[in-house]
């Protein structure tokens, strides 16, 4: 018990500071390069939580294809440095109020149902593996696996038309 | 396993950091970081509730999201990328060809 705390406040201490990283640093690169290691550190989560199979299309997925795509557009556009200062000088410090207005909300909503929140099953070593991740989507979900392919297929399409060109 | 409150407090706190970085970044690229971080959040208290109720269902809806999500960053950025071309800058201040 102690361990599992002393491990999850170290994670869940590297997960917050990076996703402050992001939002602090003036250079769109260093953000990207902050959001890879939150999205590395939610894969440990994962992992912790007895969930192998997502926690490792997390790194491939997230870390790996989705932010190569966006270091890509960063340097495609030499967009780095673009479009920090912004003219409303009065909607920092709202968007600051209203953060930690969401925060405590959500915040105080888990605290005050503490005792509709389940306490964890028991979870076999096999738990999330990926045959039974397998099963469960090919049997339970085997319509919506294919709806996703089809908006893969369209997203494809979406992006190819936009990024052609007039020609 | 640790009580399942303090898995949905870091995912709370995850998702109001990202909620923030939309508010605050003018940056385009910037802000659809921080919706994937928003995104990750929720993912996180999915997985949370998949194991504490020993239900894998939680696990296939963050494989769906995670579909969704690449989906939505391919079709994003080649909306930024045009948007780049015609207006020479993403910062979303300037994006404001609609207003009457």
């Amino acid at each position: 018990m102690t361990t599992d705390l002393i491990v999850f406040s170290g994670l869940a201490l590297v997960a917050v500071a990076s996703a402050i990283g992001l939002l602090a640093s003036q250079n769109a690169v260093y953000s990207a390069l902050f959001l890879i290691l939150n999205f590395s550190t939610v894969a440990v989560f994962y992992l912790i939580l007895g969930a192998p199979f997502i926690a490792l299309t997390q790194i491939t997925v997230y870390a790996g294809a989705i932010m190569v795509l966006f270091l890509f557009v960063i340097m495609l556009l030499g967009a780095e440095q673009m479009g920090y200062a912004s003219p409303l000088r009065w909607q920092r410090p709202l968007a600051l109020f209203l953060g930690v207005v969401l925060a405590a909300e959500a915040i105080y909503v888990v605290l005050t149902n503490r005792a509709l929140l389940p306490t964890g099953a028991q979870a076999g070593p096999t738990f999330g593996s990926p045959v039974m991740v397998g099963e469960v989507l090919f049997n339970q979900y085997l319509l919506p696996f294919e709806v996703i392919s089809l908006l893969l297929l369209a997203a494809m399409i979406g992006a190819i038309v936009l990024s052609r060109g007039k020609s | 396993m640790l009580p399942v409150t303090y898995y949905l407090g870091l995912s709370a706190i995850l998702f109001t950091l990202g909620a923030l970085g939309v508010l605050i970044k003018r940056n385009a690229i910037v802000i659809f970081m921080s919706i994937e971080l928003m995104l990750n959040a929720a993912n996180l208290a999915f997985v949370t509730f998949a194991r504490a109720y020993g239900a894998l269902s939680g696990q296939i809806f963050v494989f769906f999201v995670m579909a969704v999500a690449a989906a939505e960053v391919a079709v994003g950025l080649a909306l930024i990328v045009t948007i780049f071309h015609t207006k020479q800058n993403i910062d979303i201040d300037q994006m404001n060809m609609m207003k009457g």
